[in-house]
């Protein structure tokens, strides 16, 4: 008997399709609606306060009279903290990946990245409470003008939390060096400093910045440890042994009271909230677009 | 002969050698010294009375009862939502997707959504689940947002664990006649299961540890019950160590501590059980 | 053919052993490189020609786990011996890798690194141009000196690598299957090419391919399994070999 060749419909593997491909467009729902609650909010916060203002104004004060809307030293407070904890987390970050990637043994090597996974997953708000109770008196015990609530001890945090991150992108990136350059430049007579820094580093260099824009996006975004060591003073300086405050700690500050929706109050939320999702989109898509040439030149 | 110097170009590599060194062991130092402030704080306020109380004004009756169940009221709600909905978003984009711009701008979305602040999130959640949806304080609003959160890293995870399923073995299915769901049924999901897990816990975790977009979402308020369904209002641990933490008398910043003690032990069995599963997920393949 | 006697050896590999942990590599081999002479280490994969080579000027210094016994003397000094800078060894003793492996710096750089590193004397720009010239490069990149190493061919690839190894002027440059990732007309390239260098330099080079074993050295090894089983005249190790598993190699009956 012969059996045809049939275009047997399946309905069953069509209706799986749909729904697996619903699963992954919650994704792209997701963004649409960040951006949409972001620019209605927004929009309607700029109605009634000029852009201008709101960029450009060095007066910060939309809980108190008189209200004042200019966001610079929420911005200025975000970048003390993204400043002072490249600071601590790049060259410590560049340092321990060179010496896990360069010099350490499988063995170390095989103990030391999972610890750095773990790290990287302490909660944030353990970091908060470990600036304000260890850091800030420490500061405090050197510098005698610092604040309880003070930038430095918050940027020194945020850099030590970053730091697994940036270790790790790092190895991975001098990882990623293929074996074969720095036997090259072994046979040429160079030291094991000479190939890291002048062979192996550049080689590497797309990589680590990559890792570098993502741990500034990553401070830009900190929330909590902040929040905790920081303050809440939105003040206009570059005193890191003052009390400043940063977009993040303003968003949490508004939302512990109880703001009604549809209040200006409750709409610079979201126009603070639309800058810092620009600021660290433009961030991720240019570390991701670095990442993605990195990986193309070494595959 | 030649001037190559070789005695200070090694004293140089010596030099840059254990500076590295230096700078790695003083990160683990610091590390350490986070772990040992915490518990020297928190051990002595660790006790039965502590896991078995609800939230006080007075320190020595304070406890993490209702933040402790808020806590598995949100994860298990969280990954009731995001394991599914993650792990076949991941099979969509790596067994059915073709690639394409569609695929591509899909792909590029979810590695952003990964670097978004959580603190948006919360915003988004604040707006939509509890304002618009009209879900209000409760621990469902909570998981969902959660749940957002912590989709790319699932997803992720998961899609790098199903492309190191090797080719050859979904041709072999498909030469015996199987059909998609089937090849990804009975061969893919088995032998990437261990990196989906991992991935899971990990992101789970996170779940647990997030403090900002919940307290967006006004779950900072005194709770002294434990959740009894998916509409209850709940706290969390992180939120009750941040409440601790930013009250200025050092009772509270132990009981903080304390706090922390619980929430790190429960973080550390998550990551052990992820780490076991890869273990044995590698070795059962040599 | 010349005759032994005329040429001075320049390294004696003197009842060398090499393992990995508990394998052993190589086992006691001992042979002589003459000067400016073309030696070819040949023997099927994974009979130890590599390691040999790679101990040549301490490469293998970089293997977790590799232990060594036995001496190999450059000019009368142990390369092994207690407070020799292996550094000092690969100012001293080049080498060529099996795939190219230019620094992603301008073919200029490339050439120019090694002397600069080291502070070697004299002007770096004339180095850099003989190296060029011997290494047979340097008409296809004199206009272009300052293009990134990345964008040659995969066999000028490999003459630059052979030109930075030239640019140290080592006393040794150890060539391990150098032509094993290029295709037909790079490879005899590359051959004709080793037929000048051996007017002024010592080469050592391992090959798989034994038609050019025989057509570029003037000495042959073979290895198996990490035994020297052949060493001598090339002529003689592939028209008359001493050893019968020497011939069935030879004449393509394994390996």
């Amino acid at each position: 008997m012969e059996e045809q060749l049939t275009g047997r419909p399946r309905l069953g593997e069509k209706i799986l399709k749909g729904a697996f491909f619903c699963c992954a467009s919650i994704s792209v729902v997701t963004t649409i609606a960040v951006i949409c609650i972001l620019a209605f909010e927004t929009y309607g916060f700029f109605v009634e306060i000029p852009i201008t203002d709101f960029l450009f104004g060095t007066e910060w004060t939309p809980l108190l009279q008189p209200k004042s809307y200019g966001m610079l030293p929420l911005l200025c407070g975000t970048l003390m903290i993204v400043v002072g904890s490249s600071i601590v987390a790049l060259p410590v970050g560049i340092a321990s990946a060179v010496y896990l990637s360069e010099y350490a043994s499988d063995r170390v090597r095989n103990i030391v990245k999972p610890v750095l996974e773990i790290l990287a997953g302490i909660p944030t708000v353990v970091y908060g409470f470990f600036a304000l109770t260890f850091i800030t008196p420490m500061l405090q015990s050197i510098f005698e003008s610092t604040h309880v609530f003070n930038a430095a001890s918050a940027a020194i945090v945020v850099g030590i939390m970053v730091l697994p991150m940036v270790a790790s992108m790092c190895d991975d990136a001098l990882q990623s060096v293929p074996d074969s350059l720095r036997e090259g430049a072994y046979s040429l007579g160079a030291t094991s400093f000479e190939v890291t820094i002048r062979i192996v580093l550049p080689a590497a260099l797309s990589g680590i910045f990559a890792s570098f824009v993502l741990a500034i996006s990553r401070a830009i975004g900190e929330t909590m440890a902040v929040t905790l060591a920081a303050g809440a003073t939105p003040n206009f300086t570059l005193n890191p042994l003052e009390s400043i405050q940063t977009m993040t700690a303003y968003i949490v500050q508004v939302s512990l009271g109880d703001t009604p929706a549809g209040t200006l109050t409750y709409k610079t939320l979201f126009a603070v909230a639309a800058v810092l999702f620009t600021l660290t989109l433009f961030l991720n898509l240019t570390a991701s677009s670095v990442m993605r040439r990195f990986k193309e030149t070494y595959e | 002969m030649k001037d190559n110097n070789l005695n200070g170009r090694h004293l140089l590599a010596k030099i840059f050698r254990w500076t590295c060194i230096a700078v790695t062991g003083f990160a683990v130092l610091i590390l350490g010294i986070l772990i040992y402030q915490v518990t020297v704080m928190g051990l002595p306020w660790l006790d039965m009375q502590f896991m078995d109380s609800f939230p006080s004004r007075f320190p020595e009756r304070a406890g993490i009862k209702s933040a402790f169940f808020g806590t598995l009221w949100l994860v298990g709600l969280t990954a009731l939502f995001a394991i599914p909905t993650g792990v076949l978003a991941a099979i969509y984009l790596e067994e059915y997707a073709k690639p394409g711009k569609v695929t591509r701008f899909i792909e590029l979305n979810i590695a952003n959504l990964a670097g978004v602040p959580s603190i948006v999130y919360g915003i988004l959640g604040l707006a939509l689940f509890v304002r618009f949806f009209h879900l209000e304080r409760s621990v469902v609003a909570g998981a969902l947002t959660m749940s957002l959160l912590i989709l790319p890293v699932i997803i992720i995870a998961s899609k790098e664990s199903i492309k190191a399923v090797p080719q050859s073995l979904r041709q072999a299915a498909y030469a015996v006649g199987a059909t998609p769901w089937q090849v990804i049924r009975h061969h893919v999901l088995p032998s990437a299961i261990p990196g989906v897990l991992t991935g899971v816990i990990l992101a789970l975790s996170r779940a647990i540890g997030e403090t900002a977009p919940l307290i967006m979402m006004g779950a900072l308020t005194y709770i002294a019950f434990i959740p009894e369904g998916p509409m209850d209002e709940f706290t969390a641990l992180p939120i009750q160590i941040f409440n601790w933490t930013a009250r200025p008398q050092l009772e509270f910043h132990e009981l903080a501590s304390a706090g922390i003690i619980v929430l790190l032990g429960v973080l550390l069995i998550m990551n052990s059980i992820a780490v076991y599963i890869r273990y044995r997920g590698t070795r059962s393949k040599m | 053919m010349e005759t032994n006697e005329q040429k001075s050896t320049v390294l004696d590999i003197q009842n060398v052993s090499i393992s990995y942990g508990s394998e052993l590599a190589v086992r006691n081999v001992s042979m002589p490189i003459l000067e400016k002479t073309i030696t070819a280490i040949i023997g099927p994969s994974g009979c130890g020609k590599s390691t040999l080579l790679r101990s040549l000027n301490r490469m293998n210094d970089f293997i977790e786990n590799v232990e060594q016994s036995g001496n190999i003397m450059l000019s009368g000094q142990d390369l092994y011996e207690s407070g020799v800078d292996p550094v000092e060894v690969r100012l001293r003793i080049g080498m060529v890798f099996q795939k190219p492996n230019p620094f992603p710096k301008s073919i200029f750089r490339n050439v120019a690194w090694g002397p600069t590193i080291n502070g070697l004397s004299g002007d770096i720009e004339e180095r850099v141009v003989t190296a060029l010239q011997q290494a047979a490069l340097w008409d296809e990149v004199k206009d272009r000196l300052q293009d990134s190493a990345l964008n040659l061919s995969g066999g000028q690839q490999q003459r630059l690598c052979i030109a930075r190894a030239l640019a140290m002027k080592p006393e040794v440059i150890l060539m391990d299957e150098p032509c094993s990732a290029l295709d037909p007309v790079s490879t005899s390239r590359i051959e004709d090419l080793l037929f000048e260098l051996k007017r002024e330099y010592t080469i050592v080079i391992v090959t798989h391919n034994m038609q050019q074993a025989a057509r570029v050295s003037e000495y042959t090894a073979f290895l198996e399994n990490g035994v020297l089983v052949e060493f001598g005249d090339t002529d003689q190790v592939f028209t008359r070999p001493e050893n019968q598993r020497t011939e069935e190699y030879v004449t393509g009956r394994f390996g």
